[in-house]
């Protein structure tokens, strides 16, 4: 039974030499596709690595449960006397940070990818040039939805209770995609030019640390020295972060938003010249 | 706008450096339509260079090099509307399925959904993997792999393909396969540029060769010239007795008018035979001229314990063409 089987797909295996004239007729060859549609079919390829390999999505789970469950303990007596209240400070801080230290896994796909002869297609086809990076942040979104959701399940079960309702909420999640967007690009750079995924990694840590810390997520930059409260207050971090409280606690801060909206544009400008300018060059 | 006597690839004093090495160091090619086109040459001699620039995956640092009358620098967007690559390693994702690769290239390079699916289900079957379609690439066989890889660069047909070592690595089985593909390809009117170590595989399939050697052309023609300026086949001798093989040699020498190279082995002999012009099939012309050459050591009384005739190796070639074994350029 078995080796007839195996003899089956043997002589099935083998190309059919009739088929093969017929469909090398040559075609019409289709108009190329526009730049959003070469860019969601990366992201289709993206999501389709997920769901082959769907062990990877517990970094984007597992990370942030630990990290809010953490902070809440460990700080929250401390600095608000309790944990409850801590929380309707730290959670929307704790949900940025989570979400931005996962932007690094962009730069480790690129480079673990680069090297293969698959993107040596890719960077022969004739399609819109940064279809393939967009591609793996678009991808990416995915799993910063994924670790928003967590966060903000494990926030409510803990007690955080958003005064700005689903829309503050919703929006402050909107903003954070925003963000994670624009920043990625300063991985798909590293991505391109780093020689392996560790050091593409160790460089990520090294970016993530200060700028995650060194911000208002965790205590109100009013108690630190003056030098570290004016890097504080340039950092993208805390402006973010004060944009998602304001809209997670209903009082809208449009001076904040505005800002984090400008500094994207920005971030994607200059990061995403760079990436390409890398990305044509390699 | 597409001018027909433009040939499919041209380049002038194409260079490519990598630091010190010059991977193309002033590469004149010219590629007519509508053949394949052989690129011979050992390791490192700057065939896959070659390719990727003309692919415009990698810039070169001097030289010209024109896709269909476009600069692969200048006007690479439009080399790429034209050209496709099959490249050394595989260049399909190993971790999606066949099937998804194939939609993935398809829905790229601009079909609908349905058109992309319909597609690759058809080169599927073409390429005899269908029953392995909703497999992960990373669980195909080599053979399996080429096949999937050139299917996808021929989703939609190119006007030229580029197809680097196609068979390095594959059991002749599959070398078999991947060949009746590239006939097909070929006989549609796409050209190929086919590189490879292969003496026998440029000759079954290319009509124009070019060989390379450290980043240049050392010889390029026709088929048939290139093997006309090498010998159309060498005869491989193991003597009984070492003693016999000086005369031999002078035999050989004499009745095949043939170079003849003294291996390290004391009782080897290997005869290069020139193009005897033999009756218009070279083949037959070799195994007259070595069973002539065979005659007259029988009449010298030397004793051949074995004797091969063969199509002269890459080896061999490169020995006729630069006086050193192909194997010293890829000490890297
Ligand atoms: N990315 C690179 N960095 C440095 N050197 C390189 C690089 N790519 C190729 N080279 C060098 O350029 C030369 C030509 O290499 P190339 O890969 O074009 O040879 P090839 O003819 O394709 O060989 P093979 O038959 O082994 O595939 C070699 O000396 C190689 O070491
Ligand atoms: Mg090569």
């Amino acid at each position: 039974m078995t080796t007839a089987r195996a003899k089956d797909d043997e002589i099935e295996l083998a190309p059919v030499a009739e088929n093969l004239a017929s469909v090398l007729v040559a075609k019409e060859r289709p108009p190329r596709p526009s730049a959003l549609s070469a860019s969601i079919t990366f992201g289709w390829r993206a999501v389709l690595k997920i769901k082959h390999v769907p062990e990877q999505l517990f970094d984007v789970t597992a990370f942030p449960i630990m990290m809010t469950l953490m902070f809440t303990y460990l700080f929250g007596g401390a600095l608000a006397g309790s944990t409850t209240e801590y929380l309707q400070y730290l959670l929307p801080g704790i949900l940025v940070t989570s979400v931005v230290m996962i932007t690094m896994y962009t730069g480790v796909a690129v480079n673990t990818d680069i090297e293969k002869g698959v993107f040596d297609r890719f960077r022969s086809l004739p399609v819109w040039r940064p279809a393939a990076m967009v591609g793996y942040i678009l991808g990416d979104l995915l799993r910063y939805v994924l670790a928003s959701t967590t966060i903000m399940v494990i926030g409510l079960i803990l007690g955080y209770r958003p005064d700005g309702g689903i829309v503050g909420v919703l929006a402050a999640v909107g903003l954070l995609m925003v963000f994670s967007f624009a920043f990625s690009w300063v991985w798909t750079m590293f991505g391109l030019f780093m020689r392996s995924e560790k050091s593409v990694m160790g460089v990520s840590m090294l970016v993530l640390f200060p700028l995650t810390f060194l911000s208002n997520v965790f205590v109100n930059p009013k108690t630190m020295p003056g030098w570290l409260q004016s890097f504080v207050d340039v950092n993208p971090i805390t402006h973010l972060v004060a944009a998602c409280r304001s809209t997670m606690s209903g009082t809208w801060d449009g001076g904040e938003i505005l800002w984090v909206l400008v500094a994207s544009a920005v971030l994607t400008v200059v990061f995403g010249t760079l990436t390409m300018r890398l990305y044509n060059r390699k | 706008m597409d001018n027909h006597d433009e040939p499919a690839v041209e380049t002038a004093g194409l260079v490519k450096l990598f630091g010190e090495t010059r991977a193309l160091d002033g590469l004149d090619l010219t590629v007519p339509r509508g053949i394949v086109y052989g690129v011979l040459g050992p390791n490192g001699a700057g065939k896959t260079t070659a390719v990727r620039v003309l692919a415009t995956l990698l810039r070169p640092d001097g030289g010209e090099a024109l896709v269909f009358g476009k600069d692969v620098r200048r006007q690479a967007d439009e080399v790429r509307g034209r050209v496709s690559l099959t490249g050394q390693f595989a260049s399909v994702d190993e971790d999606l399925t066949g099937m998804e690769n194939l939609i993935l290239i398809g829905r790229l390079l601009g079909h609908r959904r349905h058109a992309a699916r319909d597609r690759a289900a058809e080169l599927l079957e073409a390429f005899g993997l269908t029953p392995a379609a909703d497999r992960q690439v990373k669980t195909y066989s080599g053979g399996m792999r080429r096949r999937l890889d050139i299917a996808a660069s021929i989703l939609s047909t190119p006007d030229l393909l580029f197809l680097d070592e196609p068979t390095t690595g594959l059991d002749p089985r599959s070398r078999n396969q991947v060949w009746d593909i590239v006939r097909a390809i070929v006989a549609q009117g796409t050209t190929v540029l086919l590189t490879t170590q292969y003496l026998d595989e440029a000759d079954q399939l290319a009509s124009r060769i070019a060989v390379i050697d450290n980043g240049k052309v050392i010889a390029e023609g026709t088929k048939g010239a290139l093997k006309a300026s090498v010998g159309v086949g060498a005869v491989h001798l193991r003597l009984r007795d070492a003693e016999q093989r000086a005369e031999a040699a002078e035999i050989l020498r004499s009745a095949l008018d043939a170079q003849v190279i003294l291996d390290h082995d004391p009782v080897a002999i290997t005869a290069r035979i020139a193009d005897g012009g033999g009756d218009g099939g070279t083949e037959r012309g070799a195994a007259e001229q070595a069973s002539r050459a065979l005659a007259e050591l029988g009449r010298s009384e030397i004793v051949v314990d074995t004797f091969s005739l063969g199509q002269p190796s890459l080896d061999e070639v490169f020995l006729a063409l630069t006086d050193r074994p192909a194997t010293e350029g890829s000490a890297a």
